[in-house]
């Protein structure tokens, strides 16, 4: 049957509205909205879950990304130096670090040091405990995501602008430092921020290490929340409490992303 | 007259090709080299060898009596004796104007920050750009942005200034703004070494020309004779095509 181009895609426009609305349609008339609005959306549960979820669950998360980014971006930042080292070791090092952490689920990373470490060095304690042991576990892992991210933000920037600085006679480490890195890191920050959006939700994974009242993060608050009074409506509220960190995160991603590519 | 720039013997291979085949001259003290050629016979790779930006393979290169070439010579110092401009001028983006001619000032020669600021506006005065001062390097034109990586380097003070084609990357009408102040510093009695297609500033401003082609140096002499009575038919040929534009 000859149609032309422009028919075709009409019509295959107006077949993928239709599937949508036949989805939603079905959603709506099959759906059960009492028993959605009670389990979901209960309002006296989420009056309930205030203002700990908040001052504890949603505060927790926080720290805890905010903890392991900072450390995760020191080990990222050494790594990549050594992964742009001229010593075979050092990139050596560098490359086994990354594949081995970027490979493995962050998951077996965070159980392997918060209980691997203390049955391997009897004696030996995390500083921080369980929370401790969290933090270390996905700065390891942030730093292997992140290295790679600063690896290729050094070698975006010209390299004369590292002939520059040492043709004034700077030593090669003062021109990473004063040079390179300040337009490197220019460069990533969106990136980084991604890293950073990632980490929000990677910190829902501490609860494998055990947690007290004090230290659950989000997640872990909610599905408790949740088995205590066999209503999902914590989940709703954490969902909603997630997107309200994330949602400004990433749409600052999109500001830098636009502000970058204006000043090229 | 003292040598301030000895280069002997320098040989230089990238992989399999040898770009520089032996090269052997001076550079006195308030000497003007210019040094002209077809692209890739080895100029700017030799201007690169004079401050190490490349490693010569085999051959000594003396600063000021100094080998540069050795492999135990402190490199960093000797580099703040020999300021170098740019084709691409490659001021650091992310300083303004002053941070830009202060940041090797002060991290390197460990000079007070009021010092080098004040020899930053000396310098900026030279090159006629004090009201740039606080700009970013984004905000300049081709030609002042140049004058600024000149300024850059003469706040380190250096005994010599090695020009790597300081004109190729600007339009034409820029040109002459970076020329003047190159012939200014010459006047003012600095060493210069310059890589240039400019054949009127090689005229007017060099004190002897060196033709380069296929990594040997094929002539070299007074300007006049070089540029205008060349001996070689190869020196012949790139000046007729040099001129024809």
């Amino acid at each position: 049957m000859a149609m032309k181009p422009r028919q075709r895609q009409r019509l295959f426009r107006w077949l993928m509205y239709g599937i949508g609305i036949v989805v939603v349609v079905l959603a709506i008339v099959l759906g059960d909205w009492e028993r959605i609005g009670f389990n979901f959306f209960n309002l006296e549960v989420m009056a309930d879950m205030f203002p700990e979820v908040l001052t504890i669950a949603a505060r927790n998360t926080i720290i805890y990304t905010l903890m392991s980014f900072a450390i995760g971006l020191v080990g990222a930042l050494v790594l990549a130096l050594m992964k742009l080292s001229s010593i075979a070791p050092y990139r050596a090092f560098a490359i086994a670090y990354i594949e081995l952490f970027r490979g493995l689920p962050a998951l077996i990373t965070l159980i392997l040091i918060g209980f691997g470490i203390p049955i391997a060095f009897q004696g030996i304690r995390i500083p921080g405990g369980r929370v401790g042991a969290g933090v270390l576990g996905l700065s390891i892992v942030a730093a292997a995501y992140m290295a790679e991210t600063i690896r290729a933000g050094i070698e975006a920037v010209p390299r004369g602008q590292s002939e520059a600085a040492r043709s004034l006679g700077m030593s090669a480490n003062r021109t990473m430092f004063t040079i390179v890195l300040p337009q490197a890191f220019r460069i990533i920050i969106p990136p980084l921020t991604n890293e950073m959006v990632l980490l929000i939700k990677d910190t829902s994974l501490f609860f494998v290490l055990g947690t007290t009242p004090l230290t659950k993060e989000l997640t872990k608050f909610a599905r408790d929340f949740m088995i205590e009074i066999r209503n999902a409506t914590p989940l709703t509220v954490a969902a909603l409490v997630y997107l309200a960190i994330t949602l400004p995160l990433t749409w600052l991603v999109r500001k830098l992303e636009k502000r970058a590519a204006m000043s090229r | 007259m003292t040598a301030v720039i000895e280069i002997r013997d320098l040989h230089k291979y990238f992989g399999d090709l040898e770009v520089l085949k032996g090269i052997d001259f001076q550079v006195e003290e308030g000497e003007v080299v210019c040094i002209i050629g077809p692209s890739g016979s080895g100029k700017s790779t030799l201007l690169r060898c004079v401050n190490r930006l490349e490693e010569a393979t085999s051959g000594t290169i003396l600063i000021e009596g100094d080998d540069i070439t050795d492999a135990d010579a402190d490199v960093d110092a000797l580099r703040t004796r020999i300021g170098m401009v740019f084709q691409q001028f490659n001021l650091f983006p992310h300083l303004d104007v002053l941070h830009n001619l202060t940041v090797a000032q002060t991290k390197v020669l460990k000079r007070g920050k009021k010092e080098a600021d004040q020899i930053a506006h000396d310098v900026l005065e030279r090159v006629g750009l004090l009201d740039k001062i606080s700009e970013y390097p984004i905000r300049l034109s081709g030609g002042q942005q140049q004058r600024v990586a000149i300024a850059r380097a003469l706040a380190m003070n250096p005994d010599m200034m090695l020009f790597d084609e300081p004109t190729s990357a600007l339009d034409p009408e820029l040109v002459g703004e970076v020329l003047d102040v190159m012939r200014k510093l010459a006047r003012e009695g600095m060493t210069m070494m310059v890589v240039t297609h400019e054949m009127g500033f090689a005229l007017e401003v060099g004190d002897r020309v060196v033709f380069m082609d296929d990594g040997i140096v094929v002539e070299e002499g007074a300007p006049s004779v070089v540029l205008q009575e060349p001996k070689t038919e190869r020196a012949r040929r790139f000046l007729r095509m040099v001129t024809d534009k």
